[in-house]
C-alpha cells in the first residue's frame, strides 16, 4: 500500500535527520532514490526547485514525492496525489512535532542532559561526512551523467558545468542569495545549451 | 487543554505569522530564524530573545526540519498544545500548496528543451550551494581528532561501502555518547 509506505518512510526520515536543510539531503537521497521514487537527476533538479520555492527542503520533497507516487499509483488522479502528499508530509512532520512538544515541557532537563550532549558530539561530524558524500553524488550527476570515462573531461557538458560550478561557488562564498544562484546558473545553462546547438 | 476565546485568538495569530514565515523564507532552516525574531520576538512579543536562542539549539539537536521544530516550540510556549498545532500547520501549508501545484505540471515542464538546458546549469549551481553548506557547517564544528575521524568514516561509509544512512546516523550517535562519557570520566579522575 503506497500511502502507508509513504507515511512510514517519511516518518523515519523525520525521526532520524538532524540539522535540517543540507544535512537532511544525503538521507533523503538514500531513501527516495534507492526506492526509485526519483532518479538521481530528478533529485538534484528538485533540490534546485526547493531552493527557489519557499519553505523547508524536507517538507517540499515530502509533498512532491507523495503527490507523484500517490497519483501515479492510482492512474494519475489529482485526488490521490493530494492524499499521497498529505501522508508523506504528515509522516515527516509528526516526529519533530511530538519530540519538540515533550522537550518544551521538560526543557531544563533536556538542556543539561549528558545524553544529548554526547549524542551530538557524534552526530555533528557525521552530518558533515554525509554532506561531503552528497557533494560526491551530486558531482557525479553534474559532471558524469553518462558514467565515468576519460573522454568525459574534454566533453562540452563537463567543461561548461565546471565553469558554472566554479563561478557559482565564488558567488556562494560572497553570500549571494540562493535564489540568485539558481537564476544565474539557469541563465548560464540556457546560454551554453543554445551555444552548443549553434555549432 | 481547553480552547478559550483568548487562546483561540493567539492560535489564529500564530497560524498567520507562521504561514507568512513559511511563505516568504527560501532555503528553509536557519534562514527562517531572523524572520522569526522579527515577527515573534519584536513585533508580537510572544517570547523573549533568550527563548529563541534556546529554540535554535534545541532544533539543531533534535531530528526533523528546523522550521517545524521552531514552530512547534514557539507555538507551545505561546499558547500550549493548540498553539503548537496551529503554528506547525501554518509553517507547512505554504510549501505544501505550492509544491502540490507544481508537482502536477513539473513532469511536462521538465521535457521542454529550454528547461533542460536551464536544469543542466542549475545542477552545477546546486553543487556550489551544497559545497557552501558543507563549508559553513564544517566551520561551526569543534575540531578534534574524534571529529575528523567521524567525518572521514561517515564519508567513506556512504561513498565506498554504500552503508545505509540510518545506520551511520545511529552508530554516530552511539560512538559520540561513548567518547563523551569516556572523556568525562577521564576528566573527573584528574
Amino acid at each position: 500500500m503506497i500511502f502507508l509506505e509513504l507515511f512510514l518512510i517519511f516518518l523515519k526520515l523525520g525521526a532520524f535527520t538532524f540539522g535540517g536543510g543540507a544535512a537532511m539531503m544525503p538521507f533523503l537521497e538514500d531513501e527516495v532514490v534507492s526506492r526509485g521514487w526519483l532518479t538521481a537527476e530528478q533529485f538534484v533538479d528538485f533540490v534546485a526547485i526547493s531552493e527557489s520555492t519557499p519553505g523547508p527542503f524536507a517538507v517540499n520533497i515530502a509533498t512532491y514525492v507523495g503527490s507523484q507516487m500517490g497519483s501515479s499509483e492510482m492512474g494519475g488522479s489529482f485526488f490521490w496525489g493530494v492524499v499521497g502528499a498529505v501522508c508523506a508530509t504528515l509522516g515527516l512532520v509528526l516526529p519533530s512535532f511530538v519530540i519538540i512538544l515533550l522537550i518544551a515541557r521538560f526543557y531544563e532537563k533536556f538542556k543539561s542532559s549528558n545524553l544529548v550532549k554526547g549524542a551530538m558530539t557524534g552526530l555533528k561530524p557525521v552530518s558533515i561526512g554525509l554532506i561531503a558524500a552528497a557533494v560526491v553524488s551530486i558531482g557525479q550527476v553534474v559532471f558524469f551523467p553518462q558514467g565515468f570515462d576519460l573522454s568525459v573531461f574534454i566533453s562540452y557538458n563537463f567543461i561548461t558545468s565546471l565553469i558554472i560550478f566554479a563561478g557559482m561557488t565564488v558567488l556562494c562564498f560572497r553570500k549571494i542569495h540562493p535564489i540568485l544562484i539558481v537564476v544565474f546558473s539557469a541563465i548560464l545553462g540556457i546560454g551554453f545549451g543554445y551555444l552548443e546547438k549553434l555549432f | 487543554m481547553k480552547l478559550s476565546k483568548d487562546n483561540l485568538k493567539r492560535c489564529l495569530g500564530l497560524f498567520l505569522v507562521f504561514f507568512k514565515i513559511g511563505a516568504f523564507t527560501f532555503g528553509g532552516g536557519v534562514a527562517m530564524i531572523p524572520f522569526m525574531e522579527r515577527e515573534v520576538v519584536e513585533k508580537k512579543k510572544w517570547i523573549d530573545k533568550d527563548v529563541l536562542l534556546d529554540i535554535v539549539v534545541v532544533s539543531e539537536s533534535t531530528p526533523g526540519p528546523i522550521a517545524i521544530n521552531a514552530a512547534t516550540f514557539i507555538g507551545y510556549k505561546t499558547a500550549g498544545f493548540f498553539g503548537s498545532m496551529f503554528a506547525t500547520l501554518g509553517v507547512v501549508l505554504p510549501s505544501f500548496i505550492i509544491i502540490l501545484g507544481l508537482s502536477f505540471c513539473l513532469e511536462y515542464v521538465w521535457t521542454v528543451p529550454v528547461v533542460q538546458f536551464a536544469l543542466r546549469g542549475i545542477r552545477a549551481g546546486v553543487l556550489a550551494l551544497v559545497v557552501k553548506a558543507l563549508w559553513s557547517l564544517f566551520k561551526k564544528t569543534p575540531k578534534n581528532t574524534f571529529a575528523y575521524i567521524m567525518i572521514i568514516l561517515s564519508f567513506l561509509a556512504v561513498v565506498i561501502f554504500d552503508i545505509k544512512v540510518l545506520i551511520i546516523i545511529i552508530s554516530g550517535a552511539l560512538l559520540g555518547l561513548a567518547v563523551f562519557f569516556i572523556t568525562k570520566k577521564a576528566g573527573e579522575k584528574k
